[in-house]
């Protein structure tokens, strides 16, 4: 195996779009994203990328122009974050009902107001039904493999939907960590040219996304929901496949650490779950029986493959950078949807924290082992806690939820 | 000698409507002295108890810390449309936004032709530095043809990039606006003349005419690779050769 070279992961996530041969990149800058697109321009200018790249006036735009070169057949990619993510609503559900394979890298960041540059999940998360498909790595390596495999998973005639790898903000994107990339031979053998569609075809005219009836409408959504469907299959398809060439786990629906005789698991996303991993290595060493769930696909939801993993544990605590106001985490509670109706389940403590940057580090997932503990101890606890809020101006605290 | 302060006359100081909070900006660039100059002229107006200043992203982000008076700090590019939501609902206010070149003219073109067409009773002051400052030096819709950044490392290539995009000039095609110009501050007589047309941008909001909007030609020393000087001389010989001085529209 090739050693790696330090990176950060939005250079990694360039080098992605190199090796995959992406045809049309159509962006607009936005930080922690922009070093995406500034290498993307240089490979370009230097000839070592053959691909159109364009810097259009908004985000709305940018995916706008990517769906639109997507659906000639050739393979097209974007990248943003944060506030520019939310820019491309309206085009996302587009995407994604269109059924276009773009592949979109996402530099996780706290949304506005108040304004913050770090990292947190609520921007990917807001776009959870938009229809599509969302990976999340947990290191810069994550970051170049998941590209790879996105573009794979997203192709393929069973899904046929666009895919949003996300990378946490400053944590990855501006962390340099030694990252493989592999020779172009390498990855030709792992992801062929796009295959053919007939979409728009000169030789066979017609018109795509129209106007339709009331009963022709759910006809599309039924179909987008089976796609959706069939990615569990292809995801895991195509996370063994790259598991097979590479020598390297960096896909896959789930990633389980020492969770089969774990009383207590965490369950997280993205580089939080590899925090939680050293985390969890520490706890073991002294004797303690706690594992870890890293969630790579966040939709679609392997909701029977987390209630399965979960079916021996006491204590679930998943960690959510991200909040649905007036409801809840939104992990925490599909990992509940997940477990409903299963005789062997844990409780479900929902955590809450590290939003715009702050940390998800020892000290807030210490307390969290020693909430667990208790409510193992069939003690009295909270069901969801919010990590780092203080009191307030007016010396209140924070609500607690029942 | 010792110096008696007291009998001293004071020939300079800073505007009352300006904070003493540091600037956050590198050295050499203009947006400081427009600050100053925005300041000076709510002073000379005596408009700081009813103006309210809208401060977009780009590098003057933070831009409400320096003024002492009301601000709101908005979504990329939608500064004109919040300006407009804020004088329609308050009419007796001084609505002014600051806007970067980026802001302004590219993610919120809508809003600002619009704004415009519909001649809005507000001054905005568009900071035109042919370059996406704060986020690292990207190409702008107003860079220079041939001028590297970092999405065109080999130079805007007009076949794929376009051309710089003069948007005064196409405001100034409007019936509505009342006054649209081109300034710049490289000398001390331009920073004498962009002072008389902020004045006078703020002047006729006051007086209730309408749309009034102030470009003018910023340096960006830190991601043109320049020294201060140099951007300076730049701005002089070069891009006043792009964007030519002057006023387009004087309807007051
Ligand atoms: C919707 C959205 N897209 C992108 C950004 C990232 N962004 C912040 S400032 C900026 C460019 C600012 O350039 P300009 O307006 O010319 O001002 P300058 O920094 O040069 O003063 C960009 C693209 C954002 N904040 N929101």
């Amino acid at each position: 195996m090739t050693s790696g070279r330090n990176m950060t992961a939005t250079s990694a996530v360039a080098y992605a779009a190199r090796l995959a041969q992406v045809d049309v990149v159509a962006a607009y800058p936005i930080t922690p994203q922009t070093r995406i697109i500034e290498a993307i321009a240089k490979f370009v200018a230097d000839g070592e990328m053959k691909a159109q790249f364009v810097q259009v006036e908004s985000e709305h735009s940018a995916l706008a122009a990517t769906i639109a070169a997507s659906s000639n057949g050739v393979r097209a990619f974007t990248a943003t974050s944060s506030q520019g993510l939310l820019y491309m609503h309206e085009m996302m559900h587009w995407a994604a009902s269109a059924r276009v394979p773009i592949v979109m890298a996402n530099v996780n960041r706290a949304v506005a107001p108040p304004w913050n540059i770090y990292g947190d999940h609520q921007d990917a998360i807001s776009q959870r039904d938009t229809g599509w498909l969302q990976l999340f790595a947990e290191t810069n390596q994550h970051a170049l493999d998941m590209t790879l495999q996105a573009f794979r998973i997203a192709e393929d005639p069973r899904v046929q939907l666009p895919v949003m790898v996300n990378l946490d903000g400053f944590t990855l994107s501006h962390t340099y960590e030694p990252v493989v990339v592999p020779e172009p031979e390498v990855v030709n053998r792992f992801l062929a040219p796009r295959p053919a569609v007939d979409w728009l075809d000169v030789e066979h005219p017609k018109t795509i996304n129209g106007v339709v009836s009331p009963e022709h409408y759910i006809q599309f959504r039924a179909l987008q929901k089976d796609a959706a469907r069939r990615a569990l299959v292809v995801i895991e398809e195509v996370g063994e496949a790259f598991a097979e060439q590479f020598c390297r786990d960096s896909g896959g629906l789930l990633s389980l650490e020492q969770v089969s005789d774990a009383e207590i698991v965490f369950v997280a996303l993205g580089s939080a779950a590899s925090t939680i991993r050293s985390m969890v290595r520490a706890w073991r060493s002294v004797g303690r029986k706690v594992g870890v769930i890293s969630v790579r696909s966040y939709r679609p939801f392997p909701d029977a493959k987390m209630a399965e993993a979960l079916a021996g544990a006491r204590v679930a605590v998943v960690w959510d950078r991200a909040y649905s106001f007036g409801c809840g985490g939104p992990l925490a509670g599909e990992v509940k949807g997940a477990l409903y109706g299963r005789e062997s389940r844990p409780v479900v403590l929902s955590a809450v924290g590290g939003f715009g940057g702050a940390p998800v580090g020892p000290t807030e997932l210490e307390k969290a082992l020693e909430w667990a503990d208790a409510s193992m101890q069939g003690r009295p606890v909270p069901l969801e806690t919010w990590f780092g809020v203080k009191a307030y101006r007016d010396g209140r605290t924070p609500d607690g939820k029942e | 000698m010792p110096v008696d302060v007291a009998r001293m006359t004071k020939v300079f100081e800073r505007p009352k409507s300006l904070t003493e909070a540091r600037y956050t900006y590198c050295p050499g660039c203009h947006h400081g002295v427009i600050t100053r100059i925005i300041g000076q002229t709510i002073d000379e107006l005596g408009i700081a108890e009813r103006t309210v200043g809208i401060a977009p992203v780009g590098c003057s982000v933070f831009a409400y810390l320096w003024y002492r008076c009301d601000a709101v700090q908005v979504a990329h590019g939608r500064a004109s449309a919040v300006a407009t939501g804020i004088k329609r609902a308050r009419p007796d206010l001084v609505v002014f936004s600051y806007q970067g070149d980026g802001d302004f003219a590219s993610i919120g073109t809508a809003e600002s032709l619009h704004a415009a067409n519909r001649g809005e009773n507000i001054t905005v002051i568009f900071v035109n530095n042919q370059i996406y400052g704060m986020t690292g030096g990207e190409m702008a819709p107003t860079t220079l043809v041939h001028q590297k950044t970092t999405t065109t490392p080999d130079g805007r290539d007009p076949a794929t990039c376009g051309y710089p995009i003069r948007f005064s000039e196409i405001i100034a095609t409007l019936d509505a606006p009342v006054y649209v110009t081109r300034q710049a501050l490289y000398d001390t007589r331009r920073i004498q003349d962009c002072t008389k047309a902020v004045k006078k941008a703020f002047q006729n909001q006051v007086d209730g005419k309408g749309y009034s909007l102030v470009e003018i030609l910023s340096t960006c020393p830190t991601n043109w690779r320049m020294s201060p000087t140099q951007a300076n001389e730049h701005v002089a010989n070069v891009v006043t050769q792009v964007f030519p001085l002057g006023d387009l529209v004087d309807r007051g």
